[in-house]
C-alpha cells in the first residue's frame, strides 16, 4: 500500500474516532442528564434542613466558573497551536489549562470540605445528597480530564507532536470544553437558581 | 485486618443451601470439564490467540452465541424451577422453594434472558452479519468491540458470583423496585450483585453500540446510500441508536440505587426526603425501550428472511425503514404505562397510553409489509419460515394484550398480574427469541459452512409453538381470573392449579424443543452437509462471501449499485478476483484485562473490600494509558499474501466439494443410532485410555 493510501486510511480511521467520540460525549449528557433531572426534582426535598440560599457562597461559585471558562479559553488557544504544529505553545498554554483545572478542583474540594464540616454530607438530605453527586461526578470528570492531559502532555514532551498527539489533543479538548458545558448548566441551575 | 483483607465477605455467607450448592457444584464441574478438555488437547493457546483476544467481530459474535445460549439453558432451568413450584404450592402444600428463594430465581430469570441471553445473542448477530452486510471488514473501533464483550462477560461472571462466594441474590424483581432495594429492606448484597452486574455489562453494551453506530454511518461500501442498506442493518442502527440514548441513563441510575445503598444518599430512600417513585420513572425510561433495542434487529431478521424465502424484494422498503424510525422514536415516550397505577394524573396516564396504542402502527405497518412480500412470493417453508410464521401469530396476541394494557383504567386490573406476564414473553419470546431462532437457522451456513438439519428444526419448532401455547395460554386465563405475578403460594380454593400444572407441562415441552435444538446442533455436525458460500439464493452482500468468511471479509470491497447488492451481482455474473492491501487490526488482550479489573472492581464494591476497589481502578486507568499510546495497533496483509490465502480457500472449497455425496438429513432416529455407535466403539476400543 502506498503512503498516500496509507495516510487516506488513517484519515478515514481518525474520522470515524472523532465521530465516535461525539457520541460517547453525547452518552455522558444523558447521563448529566439524569442527574440534573434527580436534582430538579429533589432539590426542595431539605428535610427540614437548610436550603441552598443559605449554604451557597456564590462569589466562590463565580470564582470557580471565571477559572473553567479561562481554562476553556486557554484549551482552545492550545488547539490553535498545535494544528500549526508547535509543541512548545501546544506544552505551555495545555499547562496553563491543566492548571487552572487544578484551581477549579481546589476550590470544588475546599467548599466540598467546608459544607461537610458544617454538618452537610451526602447523608443529610435528599437535597445534599442529589448536589453532591452532581457536582461531585463533574468534579471526577475534570480529575479524569486532568489525568488525561497530563498523560498526553507527558508523551507530548517526550515523542513530540505527531499526528496522533493532536488527534488526542482534539478529543481531550472536546471533552474540556464539554464539561465547561455542564458547569455552565451546574452554576445556572444549582447555583443561580438558588438565589432567585 | 479481616475486614480490610476481605471486607463483609465471611465463611457464613458461603453457599450453604442445596440450591446455591447445586449451583456451584455445577459451575465448578462444567469448569473443571472445560480445564481438563482443553490441557488433553493441548488447547490452551490457540484458545488464548484465536478467540479470546481476537477482535474479529466474526469470533466475538460465535462467542455471544456460545455465552448467550448458555445462560438461556440456565435461565430456562430458571423457569422451570419457578412453573414446578407454582404448579405444587397450593393450599396446605407450600411447594419445594422457600418463598426468599422464589423471589431470587424470578429475579435472576429476568436479568439473565434480558440482559445475558437476549442481548448477547443479538449483539453476538450485529457482530457477525451487519460488517458483512455493509461491505467492511472490520469495525470502526475493534478495540472498543472486544471491550464490550468482555465488559459483558464481566456481567455474567457478577450475576452468577453469589454460587461461588455466596451471599444471595437480588429477591427484588428484574428492575429492583425501590424502596424494597433500598438497604433498609434488602440489607444483603443480592442488590449489589444485581447493581454491578447491570452495571458493567450496560457499559459493555454502550461502547458496542457506539461502535456499531460509527460503523454503519462510517463504512459502508462506495454505493451503499442509506436507503440502500439491507433491513437488518436498519433494524440494528435504530437498536443501537436507542441503546446509546438509554444505557446512560440506565449507568447513572443504577450509581444512585448503589449510593444510597453504600453511602447512605436518599434519592430512593423513603427517609431523609428521597423519592422512590423517581427511580420508577428513571429505570422505565431505560427499561421499556430496552425491549425495543431487542426487537428491532429482529425485525431486520424477519425482513430478511420474509425476503428472501419468498424470491421478492421486500414490499415496501421504505415504509419498512420508516417504520422502524416510528417504532424506535415513539418507544421512547411510553414508559409510563408500567406505572398507571401509581397515582401520576389522568392527563398524564391518558398521554401515555395514546403513545403506546399509537406504536402499534408502525409495529403493524411493518407485519403488513412482511405478508404484502408473502403475497404472490415463491415461498419456501425451510425452518427459517417457520420461525417468521411462528413468530407472525405469537407477537400478533402479544401486541393486542400490549394495546388492551395501554388503555389506563383496564390497566387498573391488568396490573402486576399474570396477564401482563404473558404479554410481554409472548412478545419477547415471539419477538425476540422467536427472531434470534430464525436468524441462526438463516445464517448458521454462513457462520459454519453447512445448513442446520431441517429435520429435526422442524420438530424442535413444533415443540416451542406447542410448548408456548400450553405454558402461556393458561397465563392469560389466570391473569383474567386475578392470579399476581411472582406467585409462590396460592389458595385451592382458586381452582388455579390444573392451570398452572398445563403451564408446567409447557414448559417441559419447551424444554424438549430446546433439547432439539441441541439435539439439531448436533447431527448439522455430524452430518456436515457442505454448501457453497450461498445456500439460500441471497440477496445481500453477506452472501458474497465465501462460508464461513475469511476474517477480513472481502479481498476487494465491493461496489453497491442497488439494495438487493448480491442479487445484481450473480445477476450481471460474479467478477474475476482481484486482489489488494488490506489493513487489519491486531488481536489484542486489552479488553480482557480492563474487564477482569472493573470485575475485580465490582467484587470489591459488593463486599465492600476497599483494597481491591483501588488497586482494580489503578490497574483499568493504567492499562487505559498503556493502550492509549501505544501506536502499534494494525498490520497489512499484502496483495501476494491475500492471493495465496484465497487461493488456498479455494482449493480446500474444491476439495471438499469433491468428496461431497449429496447427504440427507439424519433423522432424530439416524442421530440416537450414530450416537449409540459412538458411545459403543469408545467403550469398546477404550478411547479415553491413549489419547
Amino acid at each position: 500500500m502506498s503512503p498516500q493510501e496509507l495516510s487516506h486510511h488513517q484519515a478515514a480511521a481518525d474520522d470515524r474516532t472523532l465521530f465516535g467520540f461525539w457520541i460517547y460525549l453525547m452518552t455522558d449528557l444523558l447521563m448529566f442528564a439524569v442527574l440534573f433531572a434527580v436534582y430538579a426534582v429533589l432539590h426542595n426535598n431539605t428535610f427540614g434542613g437548610e436550603t441552598g440560599r443559605e449554604l451557597f457562597k456564590l462569589p466562590l461559585a463565580l470564582a470557580e466558573t471565571l477559572i473553567l471558562l479561562t481554562s476553556s479559553f486557554t484549551c482552545g488557544i492550545g488547539m490553535i497551536a498545535a494544528r500549526r504544529g508547535n509543541k512548545n505553545q501546544v506544552l505551555i498554554w495545555f499547562g496553563i489549562t491543566f492548571i487552572l483545572g487544578l484551581a477549579f478542583l481546589g476550590l470544588e474540594l475546599a467548599e466540598f470540605s467546608s459544607l461537610i464540616s458544617e454538618g452537610h454530607t451526602l447523608h443529610s438530605n435528599a437535597f445534599m445528597s442529589s448536589f453532591f453527586v452532581l457536582l461531585g461526578t463533574h468534579g471526577l470528570h475534570i480529575s479524569a480530564g486532568l489525568l488525561w492531559m497530563g498523560t498526553t502532555l507527558g508523551y507530548i514532551m517526550k515523542r513530540g507532536l505527531n499526528n496522533s498527539m493532536v488527534r488526542k489533543l482534539t478529543m481531550l479538548s472536546l471533552f474540556w470544553h464539554f464539561l465547561d458545558i455542564v458547569w455552565i448548566f451546574i452554576f445556572t441551575i444549582v447555583y443561580l437558581r438558588a438565589f432567585v | 485486618m479481616k475486614e480490610f483483607l476481605i471486607g463483609n465477605l465471611t465463611w457464613s455467607s458461603l453457599p450453604h443451601e442445596w440450591f446455591t450448592i447445586g449451583g456451584t457444584v455445577a459451575f465448578l464441574f462444567l469448569a473443571l470439564i472445560v480445564v481438563v478438555v482443553l490441557t488433553r488437547m493441548k488447547r490452551w493457546k490457540w484458545l488464548w490467540n484465536e478467540w479470546l483476544t481476537s477482535v474479529d467481530p466474526k469470533k466475538i459474535g460465535i462467542m455471544y452465541f456460545i455465552v448467550g445460549g448458555a445462560m438461556l439453558l440456565r435461565g430456562g432451568l430458571d423457569a422451570l424451577m419457578m412453573w414446578l413450584q407454582q404448579a405444587l404450592s397450593v393450599g396446605a402444600s407450600h411447594g419445594y422453594l422457600s418463598s426468599d428463594h422464589f423471589q431470587q430465581i424470578f429475579t435472576a430469570h429476568g436479568n439473565i434472558m434480558v440482559f445475558f441471553v437476549a442481548m448477547a445473542l443479538i449483539f453476538g448477530l450485529i457482530n457477525y452479519i451487519v460488517p458483512l452486510q455493509i461491505g467492511a471488514r472490520d469495525l470502526a473501533s475493534p478495540l472498543m468491540n472486544t471491550l464490550g464483550f468482555w465488559l459483558f462477560i464481566g456481567g455474567v461472571i457478577m450475576v452468577n458470583m453469589f454460587f461461588i462466594f455466596g451471599g444471595q441474590y437480588a429477591a427484588t424483581g428484574w428492575l429492583a423496585v425501590q424502596p424494597l432495594a433500598s438497604k433498609a429492606f434488602s440489607p444483603g448484597v443480592g442488590v449489589d450483585y444485581w447493581v454491578w452486574s447491570l452495571m458493567i455489562s450496560g457499559i459493555g453494551t454502550t461502547l458496542g453500540a457506539i461502535n456499531f453506530i460509527m460503523t454503519i454511518l462510517k463504512m459502508r461500501a462506495p454505493g451503499m446510500s442509506l436507503m440502500k442498506m439491507p433491513l437488518f442493518t436498519w433494524g440494528s442502527l435504530f437498536s443501537m441508536i436507542m441503546a446509546v440514548t438509554i444505557f446512560p441513563l440506565l449507568t447513572a441510575t443504577l450509581f444512585l440505587v448503589y449510593f444510597d445503598r453504600a453511602l447512605g444518599t436518599h434519592f430512593f430512600t423513603t427517609l431523609g426526603g428521597g423519592d422512590p417513585m423517581m427511580y420508577t420513572n428513571l429505570i422505565w425510561m431505560w427499561g421499556h425501550p430496552e425491549v425495543y433495542v431487542l426487537i428491532l434487529p429482529a425485525f431486520g431478521v424477519f425482513s430478511e428472511v420474509v425476503s428472501t424465502f419468498s424470491r421478492k424484494p421486500i414490499a415496501s422498503y421504505k415504509s419498512a425503514v420508516f417504520g422502524m424510525l416510528g417504532v424506535s422514536s415513539l418507544a421512547l415516550s411510553v414508559w409510563l404505562h408500567h406505572f398507571f397505577t401509581m397515582g401520576a394524573s389522568a392527563d398524564i396516564n391518558a398521554f401515555f397510553g395514546l403513545m403506546t396504542m399509537i406504536i402499534a402502527v408502525p409495529t403493524s405497518v411493518l407485519v403488513f409489509n412482511w405478508i404484502a412480500t408473502l403475497y404472490k412470493g415463491r415461498i419456501r417453508f425451510e425452518t427459517p419460515m417457520l420461525w417468521f410464521l411462528g413468530f407472525v401469530g405469537i407477537f400478533a396476541i402479544g401486541g393486542i394484550s400490549g394495546v388492551m394494557l395501554a388503555v389506563p383504567p383496564a390497566d387498573f386490573q391488568f396490573h402486576n398480574s399474570l396477564f401482563l406476564v404473558a404479554h410481554f414473553h409472548s412478545t419477547v419470546i415471539g419477538g425476540v427469541l422467536f427472531g434470534i431462532f430464525c436468524a441462526i437457522t438463516y445464517w448458521f451456513p454462513k457462520f459454519t459452512g453447512f445448513k442446520l438439519n431441517e429435520k429435526i428444526g422442524k420438530y424442535a419448532f413444533g415443540c416451542w409453538i406447542v410448548g408456548f401455547c400450553l405454558s402461556f395460554i393458561p397465563m392469560y386465563i389466570l391473569g383474567f381470573m386475578g392470579a399476581s405475578r411472582r406467585l409462590d403460594h396460592y389458595d385451592a380454593s382458586t381452582g388455579w392449579q390444573p392451570l398452572f400444572i398445563m403451564m408446567f407441562v409447557g414448559g417441559l415441552v419447551i424444554a424438549l424443543g430446546v433439547i432439539l435444538q441441541l439435539a439439531q446442533m448436533l447431527a448439522s455436525i455430524i452430518q456436515k452437509n457442505r454448501v457453497n458460500g450461498d445456500p439460500w439464493d441471497g440477496r445481500t452482500l453477506e452472501w458474497a462471501t465465501p462460508s464461513p468468511p475469511q476474517f477480513y471479509n472481502f479481498t476487494t470491497i465491493p461496489q453497491v449499485t442497488s439494495r438487493d447488492a448480491y442479487l445484481d451481482m450473480k445477476q450481471q455474473g460474479l467478477a474475476e478476483p482481484a486482489y489488494e492491501d488490506i489493513h487489519m487490526p491486531k488481536s489484542t488482550a486489552v479488553g480482557i484485562y480492563i474487564s477482569a479489573f472493573a470485575t475485580l472492581a465490582s467484587f470489591g464494591f459488593v463486599w465492600n473490600i476497599k483494597w481491591l476497589i483501588v488497586a482494580s481502578i489503578i490497574g483499568i486507568i493504567v492499562t487505559f494509558i498503556i493502550r492509549g499510546f501505544n501506536e502499534d495497533s494494525e498490520y497489512t496483509l499484502t496483495a501476494d499474501e491475500v492471493r495465496k490465502l484465497e487461493e488456498a480457500r479455494t482449493k480446500k472449497i474444491r476439495d471438499a466439494a469433491a468428496h461431497q455425496q449429496n447427504v440427507e438429513d439424519l433423522s432424530i432416529w439416524d442421530l440416537v443410532k450414530v450416537i449409540y455407535a459412538f458411545a459403543m466403539d469408545v467403550l469398546k476400543n477404550k478411547r479415553w485410555k491413549r489419547a
